[in-house]
Order: C-alpha cells, then sequence, then structure tokens
C-alpha cells in the first residue's frame, strides 16, 4: 500500500516452482515481471509474464484459473509462504497495488501429500471430491417435494449453515496445515448439512463417511494449528472442526442396523 | 441433408401442453435405462443437475468436463438469485406473471411454448433445492426470504446472500457426487470436448482431449447431451470464466446442429470498469444491488468533485427519470444502453469517462450500514478487494460488460438439436430468453432444464435405439479422431509470430465496438472483413509454444480461438441481417424518437437458424416463424 500515487506500474522479481510432469522434483526459476500495471491482479501479472514467454519460444508457467471472481475455487498458488498470499482472500483477488516495488515474491504449488504436483504450479486436488462423495449429500430424487415453507428454519441457523456452506473447495485449508489435514474442509460441509432439518435423516452415516474417506485419502489429523482457518478466504471458522468431532464420536457409539445406517440404541 | 426444423411443439392451448406433452412422450423403463449410455458435458447447473438425475434414473452418464472438479464450474459466480412464482409475497404473481415478464423481457423473440413451461417448472426448483440442502435465505420467522430484479414489478427472486449460483451449484454437484460414488456416473476430469461424433446421421459419441497427458479419446453413447454454456468469451473482456468457451457447441454447430440468434448477447449493465489491455476479466457486480443502489451521474459534463460533494440537484438519475414505472431495475438491455448514452454524450466518470455511479448513501441512511451488509456483504467486499475503494463510503463505479448468451444452438421441445441425439441444455440452447434475459432467470432455465425438463424428454429419443449399440471401434470415431489429430497438428505447426492471447483480444475489440451494445450495417459488415483477416492470421501466423502432449495452455487456447474466430463471424452476419432492432440488438438504423428499440414484427418475428454447409460455402440463414397465442407482442416499454 506504500505505492507512491503517480506511478503507474511495478516491477517485481518472481521465483517459480518449474516442475515438468512425470518429474518426482523441480526448481525454482526466477523470473523479471517489468512494468506491471498497478491496477493489474496477480494472476495478470503472471499472464503479462506467460504472454511473454510465449513470445520468447518459451514453455509457459502452468498454473489453474477460471473465475477469477474468487468464487470458483480453481486458483491456488503459495505466494511468500502463504496459500493465496498475505491477503485473506483467494490468489485470483490479490492486486499488484498490494507488493512493493522491487519486491522478490516466491510462488509455488499448493503441494501437500494428499495434493501431488501435476505439472508447474497444477495439482491434483480430486481428494477432496471423493471426501464429498463419501457422503456430502443429501439424497433426493427429481420429484415432487413438500412446499419449503412447511419446515420453517430460523434465520441464524441458516446464516450459520450460510456461513460453513461458502467454503469454495480451493485446499487452501490443507496447504496450510502442518499436517496437510482436510478437517476444515470437511467439517464445514457435515457443519452445514447438520444444521438442517432436511440433513437428519443421513447424519450419523455422513459424518462417519466422510471423516473415513478424509483419513483414506491420505490426509493429515488435526492439531489444532488453526493455520487453516486463517488462510481462508472465505473465513471458515474452526468451530466446525469441534462439531464433526462430536458428531463423529456420537456416530461411532451408535448401533449399525442391517441397512447400514445408524440409530440410537 | 435438409434439417429438420419441427420444434415439436405439442398442440392444445399454451397452459396444457407441457402436461399434454408427459403423457405422450416416449419413457425407457427402469429395467432398460442401465444398458443406455449418455454423454454429459459440462457440469455447470444445466450438466450437473441433468446427469444426476438422469443417472439417478438408473441411466449410464458419462461425464465430462475440462475443470479439475465438477464444482468449478462458470454457474459457481452467479450471484444475485433465481426467480420462481411461488407468489410467497402474495404481489400478483402467478405462472402466467412470470411467462408474460419473461417473454416481455425477451422482447417477444422467444418461443412461447418453451417459456411457459419454463415459468410453470420454476416452483419445483425451489423445492427440489431446499431438500437437498440449499441455504436459501430465511426471514426471521423462518420462511423463505425474496427480493426483486429487473423487468418485474414482484418479488420472486430466492437468494443465498450474493453466492446464489455457488450454493444452487454445490447442491447439483452433491448429488453428482453421489452418483459419481454409486457407480452410475463416470467423472472424466481434465478432458475437453473437441468434436462430436455422428453415425447415420445420429450423434453417437464424442472426441476429446485428455488436457494433461494430450491424447485424443473417444467415448461413445446413445445420446450426447451439451451442457457447455455460452460463447461470450468471443467479446475477450467479459464476465465469462477464463476457460470458458464456445467450442462444443460450435464443433456440433459444425456436423450439423444449427445455430439459433447468435447476435443475441446480453450487456450486463452493472461491472466493474475496464482499466487497462492487461486485463483478463471483468467483474460482475449482481444485478441485486439494483434494489437498494440508485444509479447517477453528474448533470456536469467534466465533473472533477467527489461524489458524495455533488449536491443532490446536480445528479442525473437517469433510469429513475426516465423510466419511472421501473426505475434502477429496468432490464438490463435497457439499464446498459442507457449508461452507454450517457458516457457518449460526456457525463461518465473515471478516467476513461465510461462509468457510472451506483449509490448505496440512501439505503444506507434509511436501512442501515448491517442491513445493507446482510444483503450485500459479500458484493461489497469484492468490489473494494478488486478496486480499493469501499461502496460503504462511496458509490460504485459501473459500467456494462458482456455477461451472457441467449442465442445457442437451435433445440426443439425436447431440447434435441437438429441433429438426433443431440441435446443442448442451458446457456447452450437458445430457447427461452429471446432478445434478452431478465435476471435471476439462467439459474432456473439451467435447473429447469437439467432437473425436470430433460431427464423427462430424453426418453423419447432413445427409445427406438433399444439394444443398437455402437461403440467406439465403430470407423465413424476413427475417422473424427483423424480429423481432430490433423487439426491439433496445423495449429502446432504454424509456428508464426502471432499469440493466441493477442489474436483473441483483437477479435474482442471488433466484437465489442460493433457487434456490442449498439450495432449499424456498415460497422458490421466492416467487423466481418476485420475477423476474416483475423482468421487469416490465425491460420498462417500463430505461435504456439510447448507440445501437443502436455498440458498445454496455449494450445488450449488457440483451439478456443479458432472457434471464437468463426462464431464472431456468424454472430456479425447474424446482425447484420436481422434488420431490426430488439432487445440486447440494438441497430442504430431503427430506433424511435426517444432512441428506444423498434421492433419490425412483420418481418422478423422468428428465430434466426445458421445452418452449417462446408469450409468454403456460408452458412444458410433459416427462419423459424414465433407464434404468439397466448401473449399479443407489443412495443415494450418500461417507463
Amino acid at each position: 500500500m506504500s505505492q507512491d500515487h503517480d506511478q503507474k506500474t511495478i516491477t517485481v522479481s518472481v521465483r517459480v516452482w518449474r516442475q515438468a510432469q512425470g518429474e518426482k522434483g523441480g526448481r525454482f526459476v526466477e523470473y523479471e515481471v517489468a512494468d506491471t500495471p498497478l491496477e493489474a491482479s496477480f494472476l495478470e501479472m503472471l499472464d503479462i509474464l506467460n504472454e511473454s514467454l510465449v513470445e520468447k519460444g518459451e514453455d509457459p508457467i502452468a498454473f489453474e484459473s477460471d473465475c477469477r471472481e474468487g468464487i470458483c475455487g480453481t486458483c491456488c498458488l503459495v505466494v511468500d509462504g502463504l496459500p493465496h498470499g498475505p491477503s485473506q482472500c483467494t490468489t485470483c483477488q490479490l492486486q499488484m497495488r498490494n507488493f512493493e516495488p522491487e519486491a522478490k515474491i516466491t510462488i509455488e504449488p499448493f503441494s501437500t501429500g494428499a495434493f501431488p504436483v501435476i505439472k508447474d504450479l497444477i495439482v491434483d486436488r480430486s481428494s477432496l471430491d471423493r471426501v464429498i462423495q463419501a457422503g456430502g449429500y443429501i439424497t433426493v430424487h427429481s420429484g415432487p417435494k413438500p412446499e419449503p415453507n412447511s419446515v420453517p428454519i430460523e434465520h441464524e441457523i441458516m446464516e450459520d449453515a450460510l456461513d460453513a456452506s461458502a467454503c469454495i473447495g480451493c485446499g487452501a485449508c490443507v496447504a496450510a496445515c502442518p499436517n496437510g489435514s482436510a478437517s476444515l474442509f470437511t467439517s464445514a460441509k457435515i457443519h452445514h448439512l447438520a444444521l438442517l432439518p432436511q440433513g437428519q435423516p443421513e447424519r450419523n452415516t455422513r459424518v462417519k463417511k466422510m471423516v473415513e474417506a478424509m483419513d483414506d485419502e491420505g490426509f493429515g489429523s488435526c492439531r489444532n494449528y488453526a493455520e487453516c482457518q486463517a488462510s481462508c478466504p472465505k473465513g471458515i471458522s474452526i468451530k466446525y472442526i469441534g462439531r464433526m468431532n462430536s458428531d463423529y464420536i456420537k456416530a461411532t457409539v451408535l448401533d449399525t442396523d442391517r441397512r447400514g445406517s445408524m440409530h440410537a440404541t | 441433408m435438409m434439417i429438420d426444423f419441427n420444434s415439436a411443439i405439442p398442440s392444445g392451448p399454451v397452459e396444457d401442453k407441457w402436461s399434454n406433452h408427459l403423457e405422450h412422450v416416449n419413457l425407457v423403463g427402469p429395467r432398460n435405462r442401465p444398458s443406455y449410455d449418455i454423454i454429459v458435458v459440462g457440469t455447470g447447473l444445466a450438466g450437473a443437475s441433468a446427469a444426476s438425475s438422469l443417472a439417478a434414473q438408473g441411466y449410464r452418464v458419462h461425464v465430462f468436463i475440462y475443470h479439475d472438479t465438477p464444482r468449478r464450474a462458470h454457474s459457481i459466480a452467479a450471484q444475485g438469485g433465481i426467480n420462481a412464482c411461488k407468489n410467497y409475497r402474495e404481489d400478483g404473481d402467478s405462472v402466467h406473471r412470470l411467462f408474460y415478464d419473461t417473454q416481455k423481457g425477451g422482447d417477444f423473440r422467444s418461443r412461447e411454448a418453451n417459456v411457459y413451461r419454463l415459468a410453470q417448472n420454476s416452483t419445483a426448483i425451489i423445492d427440489q433445492c431446499v431438500a437437498q440442502g440449499v441455504p436459501f435465505a430465511r426471514e426471521y420467522g423462518g420462511m423463505l426470504a425474496n427480493r426483486s430484479f429487473g423487468g418485474v414489478l414482484v418479488e420472486r427472486t430466492f437468494y443465498c446472500r450474493g453466492q446464489t449460483g455457488q450454493q444452487l451449484l454445490l447442491g447439483a454437484y452433491q448429488s453428482l457426487q453421489k452418483e459419481i460414488d454409486q457407480g452410475r456416473v463416470i467423472l472424466h476430469s481434465r478432458c475437453e470436448m473437441l468434436d462430436l461424433v455422428k453415425v447415420e446421421g445420429r450423434a453417437r459419441g464424442i472426441i476429446y482431449r485428455d488436457m494433461v497427458s494430450g491424447e485424443i479419446r473417444s467415448a461413445a453413447g446413445e445420446a450426447v447431451v451439451l451442457a457447455t454454456g455460452g460463447y461470450g468469451a468471443a467479446y475477450f473482456n467479459s464476465t465469462n470464466a477464463i476457460n470458458s468457451n464456445g467450442t462444443a457447441i460450435w464443433r456440433a454447430h459444425r456436423r450439423g446442429a444449427a445455430f439459433a440468434n447468435p447476435s443475441f448477447v446480453q450487456i450486463h449493465p452493472t461491472c466493474i470498469p475496464v482499466s487497462g489491455d492487461y486485463q483478463s476479466k471483468l467483474t460482475l457486480m449482481s444485478e441485486s444491488l439494483r434494489n437498494d443502489g440508485r444509479v447517477w451521474v453528474p448533470r456536469k459534463k467534466d465533473e472533477t468533485r467527489k461524489p458524495g460533494d455533488i449536491p443532490e440537484s446536480e445528479r442525473y438519475y437517469y433510469l429513475e427519470e426516465r423510466y419511472p414505472t421501473f426505475g434502477n431495475l429496468v432490464p438490463r438491455d435497457v439499464a446498459s444502453r442507457a449508461a452507454k448514452v450517457v458516457c457518449d454524450e460526456g457525463y461518465g466518470m473515471g478516467e476513461s469517462g465510461y462509468s457510472v455511479f451506483l449509490d448505496f448513501r440512501d439505503a444506507i441512511k434509511h436501512q442501515g450500514q448491517s442491513t445493507i451488509a446482510e444483503k450485500y456483504g459479500n458484493l461489497f467486499n469484492m468490489y473494494e478487494e478488486i478496486t480499493g475503494e469501499s461502496p460503504y463510503q462511496q458509490p460504485f463505479r459501473i459500467y456494462p460488460a458482456v455477461h451472457y448468451c441467449m442465442g445457442g444452438l437451435w433445440v426443439d421441445y425436447n431440447l434435441q438439436t437438429t441433429i438426433p441425439g443431440l441435446y443442448a441444455i442451458g446457456e447452450a440452447n437458445f430457447s427461452d430468453h429471446g432478445a434478452n434475459r431478465l435476471g435471476a432467470s439462467s439459474l432456473m432455465q439451467c435447473l429447469a432444464d437439467g432437473y425436470f425438463i430433460l431427464p423427462q424428454t430424453i426418453g423419447d429419443g432413445l427409445q427406438p435405439m433399444f439394444r443398437d449399440k455402437v461403440d467406439t471401434s465403430h470407423p465413424e470415431f476413427a475417422k473424427t479422431t483423424a480429423e481432430v489429430k490433423d487439426r491439433i497438428n496445423r495449429v502446432m505447426s504454424i509456428q508464426g509470430d502471432s499469440t493466441p492471447l493477442s489474436i483473441h483480444k483483437r477479435l474482442g475489440k471488433q466484437l465489442w465496438n460493433h457487434c456490442g451494445m449498439s450495432r449499424n450495417a456498415s460497422d458490421l459488415k466492416g467487423a466481418i472483413d476485420q475477423i476474416d483477416g483475423l482468421q487469416s492470421e490465425f491460420w498462417n501466423n500463430l505461435k504456439i509454444t510447448g507440445s501437443a502432449d502436455d498440458i498445454n495452455p496455449t494450445l488450449e487456447r488457440a483451439m478456443r480461438v479458432a472457434d471464437f474466430l468463426e462464431i464472431g463471424s456468424l454472430m456479425c452476419r447474424d446482425a447484420l441481417t436481422r434488420d431490426e432492432s430488439c432487445g440486447c440488438h440494438f441497430r442504430e438504423e431503427h430506433q424511435n424518437a426517444e432512441g428506444e428499440v423498434l421492433r419490425n414484427d412483420g418481418d422478423f418475428a422468428h428465430v434466426a437458424a445458421w445452418e452449417w454447409k462446408d469450409e468454403d460455402t456460408q452458412q444458410v440463414r433459416h427462419e423459424e416463424a414465433l407464434e404468439f397465442d397466448a401473449i399479443q407482442p407489443a412495443t415494450r416499454s418500461y417507463k
């Protein structure tokens, strides 16, 4: 924020993780990006760099982004050691005006055990999908449904559910966690569905299956570092992890009936 | 071969057509469904809802996406809400009212039967989404809350703060994930469809590129459903996502699917203005902001005072003055054009002179900052993150930007294109929004198509195919695969100097300047010539680095730009031949004394559907006459 108002551009140097497909390791490569407009976003700075690499006949840096308005969860860069960088937003919402002139910026992928690198800054986050597949849904068909207003839901409960379901599935929580835990991601979905009357029938099976899927995918366990909350671009709270743990314990002490779902004994 | 333009609209009064159709449509029995393979391309609201519903019915569904996960599709970015005529406010809403608003909003250029069906299905969407756990805003008594959108006089929009698209998509995505877990949906992520395979005139599969290995592969099925969204990214600068593209529908068009009303593109009035050439996308600020925000420019040209210092009497609330009945909530085409007019006249703000104010000063004064924050908080924050200015302190600065395509693949009442077995749903088809879409109606259309319409109509076309399997060993698959590989080799081997990005930007400028908010014959002809020039530059002087057997974003963009160039050219030709004004399509030659659009129902009350001939012959324009039984077209006024 210390930019001189008359200054319209900024020159930065970036150290970028480059890793070819199929290789186990990679290396940092340094590039200078001269005269980037201050109004540009961080990813637009990388676009400018990539366009210059293509013009020179070099292989551009592979990184992912899509909506570029902070909602799709595709972009996933570790900037100067922090998932999504220094501001609490997605990488695509980082702005160059927030960097000092002559800044040296290090860019790495969201790499952890459960997110293997595919190429350069692109990682495979399909493990998060498989956690949802295990139970992060309410089973319904497309046929007629009851009138929604026949089941009133308190305003505050709905707001709480919406806070939890604001998760964009970017995986910053996993990348930030020293243990590579997906507890924040998983608990946000569990909390969202457990708050609602519609989510009750599958509540116990859901938490059990999702927590087990999380372990199966190689995510680490939660040790309350709270780095996940600090890096979450949507401000998801770690209080949901507590809810997940208590629901999980309840679910494991309940009996399983012959169809596999659980009821209190 | 002649194209079959039978729209298959059932007979009878408009309100009975859908129920009559359902009573007579051919069905596939539950035991037989698992033997049908259905290919769905795209997992936005339309694709994810269709794939999960078809799978839940028992069909075997193969889903293809270029994203890493189905939840990334650009429906996720829809902000403001979804319409449904629940009439919870008892303010005069009904199926007929929603139907009427949509027909009028589209300036009477859409098909009555389809629009009526959309209105009929709207309420079930809310029921479906609530059952899935979508957290729609609730009032303090626990009932669902509503707000209002442009072009209507009722409150029928359901919302989840400013992230309605995200929450609806997560509902559909979660249902899809369940079907993946059950094995009824097979997901192919990071795979981009590059062509359609036809066998004996019927769609039987797709050719796709594995974007990680670069391998060209194919998949076969008894039906192919395209849910790949619109082609608005042809303009380069748009509110679309970086990867949104028109390749799937364009390749289908080149295989025989008619393309309808390509020039009908919505330019959304409230977006963060362009700030420079480097800019990769434009960010939308939800239309819902116009519920409480007031749009204005200073009455004085070259105003230098800060907006807060400009007294009430020197502010020109041009929408409220010109359109007293609808005020700030006029439809998008009207609001966009009005913004362009005041900026062209020299009243615009900002360095470029191309932005207007959207002001919450009065709303904050009357309702309090916390109420405004609850309604729009994430939009205010998003704006501040991007621009560094807080809309709580000073007005938003906004300008129109390309947002949505009303045009798309021509479909019949069953949502089938002119290629039997090929369906198009959501923004990819043309059917429901005419020449202008009303806010909060795209989510409604996507989910109506995906949850309720396609799952009930697809069986009609599958019935005669029972056990008539074709697999990828059929020679047509090898032939189409070879054509796709040739095309990629051709693109890779040019080795010239122009990057795909630079050509894309120049195409975008042509379209924005000449096929945007205001069009005329001579500019359109000029744009067609310029785009021809860009096409020849593309095929003779393109530069791509890297290899086709690796992750290669430059190659991906090149393949999409090649198709955008052809789409752009057709958009201009469509705009040129539609020699009238209607909705978004404002031909300067056809306006009334007040500068409003002048429709010509005598000559243009039809859908223009373009048929691909071959590489060397221009597309042929066909007309599907629009019939108006329930509502007679009238001059569209919001005054």
